[in-house]
């Protein structure tokens, strides 16, 4: 953020791109705006996609049953099976296969030309599912363990015995209970806002450059727009990268409240 | 640190980009929840389905295989045991015909030694009877035969040498001719 500040003040004039970006209004004078309908549009492509991919179930898959299978197969195999275990794991496949794609696809809005807004950005949407993982992985620990059961496991180490469980045990349960669905939240949140706001900030500043900067500063607007370029594909990994982070989290927190110890 | 900073702009003036928005934070859940129920009743079973009858499919392959494979085996040793008792039938076949040639040779030699000895004995047979015969046709004829040479040899004059052994010759030479011509 210290290089928008040092920006502003190399560029008078210029407004730098800020949290009023994702503010977009309604349309047509509704309430309805544009991350809302990403989102409708997401679920509409994924379950879409899944259901062409999965309908005709050939022993021999062509193309599109192929690359359908190998993805539902990464969710499944390797983020669910690897890490739930293969006695509990398909339970939980279908939340995480939805909420991965679903994820996935919401964050790739912010590089699709003509879209080009992460969805998640909008830190209500991401509290909602941070939300959701919450409840889920605490009422699994809940039904497998009981109440109690359940809040020893996430809150007494073992293998501690001893003063130091008086110290440990309120930061265990701070951390497995409380903060968890806040790091979700943000992380997801956080990484959308701020690849997106540098975007903005290469492209609006270069063009800025461009057009009102003196002789020598032009060809820095330019090189700003390369770099812009180079930050994109960074944040297709970013965006790749928070929908893969999000649902292993998930898988993990679920295989921690199944864990028989701690 | 960013969400900081943001809280930062957001108090001057800025709109909060950590604030709170019911609409999106519900939609958002009925959205994903939606998704969530057709993918687990949708496109989850249908995966799962393909890949179980993908993996039958593979293991069905193997069995019906390695049945196939037994049923082959099974087929070679009968084979075999076929083969087998073919080449026995065969080397008791051979050694039958073996010994029954044998004793055909046997039989038939016997039957032509047989056979030779009764020839020969024919031959012996018939060459006595025929002895006989000839004696007995020659004891009646030689009476009658010496009667007509001496009847001859008186006719003519007996001093003569010449005479009476032409007188023989013509005796024979008649007697050569009448036999050719019984003959």
């Amino acid at each position: 953020m210290s290089l928008t500040s040092m920006l502003i003040v190399a560029t008078e004039g210029f407004t730098p791109p800020g949290p009023g970006d994702f503010e977009l209004p309604g349309f047509f004078g509704t309430s309805v705006t544009k991350p809302m309908l990403q989102l409708v549009l997401a679920a509409i492509v994924v379950v879409g996609f899944f259901y062409l991919a999965s309908r005709r179930g050939a022993m021999v898959p062509g193309k599109l049953q192929y690359v359908g299978e190998s993805a539902y197969g990464m969710v499944r195999n390797s983020i669910g099976r690897d890490i739930i275990g293969s006695h509990d794991f398909m339970k939980f496949v279908p939340y995480l296969f939805a909420i991965f794609f679903f994820l996935l696809l919401n964050n790739l809005f912010g590089s699709i030309p003509g879209i080009q807004f992460p969805t998640f950005s909008r830190a209500s949407m991401a509290y909602a599912l941070a939300a959701l993982s919450w409840i889920i992985y605490n009422a699994v620990g809940i039904k497998k363990h009981g109440a109690l059961g359940y809040l020893k496991l996430q809150s007494v180490p073992s293998g501690v015995k001893g003063p130091i469980l008086l110290l440990l045990v309120p930061l265990e349960f701070f951390s497995n209970i409380l903060v968890r669905p806040v790091t979700l939240a943000l992380r997801l949140f956080a990484n959308m806002f701020a690849g997106h706001i540098l975007l903005i900030l290469f492209a609006t500043g270069g063009e800025y450059m461009l057009i009102h900067g003196a002789a020598l500063i032009k060809p820095v607007g330019v090189l700003a727009w390369v770099l812009a370029i180079a930050i994109s594909f960074l944040e297709l990994l970013v965006q790749f990268l928070q929908a893969y982070v999000f649902t292993l989290l998930n898988a993990m927190y679920i295989q921690g409240a199944l864990a028989d110890e701690h | 640190m960013k969400p900081l900073v943001v809280l930062a702009a957001a108090a001057e003036g800025e709109p909060n980009p950590l604030a709170f928005h019911l609409t999106e934070f519900l939609l958002a859940l009925v959205v994903f929840g939606i998704l969530y129920f057709l993918m687990k009743t949708k496109v989850v079973p249908n995966f799962e389905k393909t890949f179980s009858e993908r993996t039958a499919a593979i293991e069905g392959g193997l069995q019906a295989a390695e049945s196939k494979q037994a049923e082959v085996d099974a087929k070679m040793a009968a084979l075999e045991k076929q083969l087998g008792d073919a080449r026995h039938e065969a080397a008791r076949i051979r050694e039958e015909a073996r010994e029954q040639g044998a004793a055909i040779v046997a039989e038939l030699r016997a039957q032509g030694q047989a056979e030779q000895a009764r020839i020969i004995e024919a031959g012996k047979a018939q060459i006595s009877a025929e002895r006989q015969q000839a004696a007995t046709s020659l004891k009646a004829e030689v009476g009658s035969l010496a009667t007509s040479l001496a009847g001859k040899i008186v006719g003519e004059s007996l001093d003569d040498d010449a005479r009476s052994s032409r007188v023989v010759d013509r005796f024979l030479a008649d007697l050569e001719a009448h036999q050719q011509g019984a003959n």
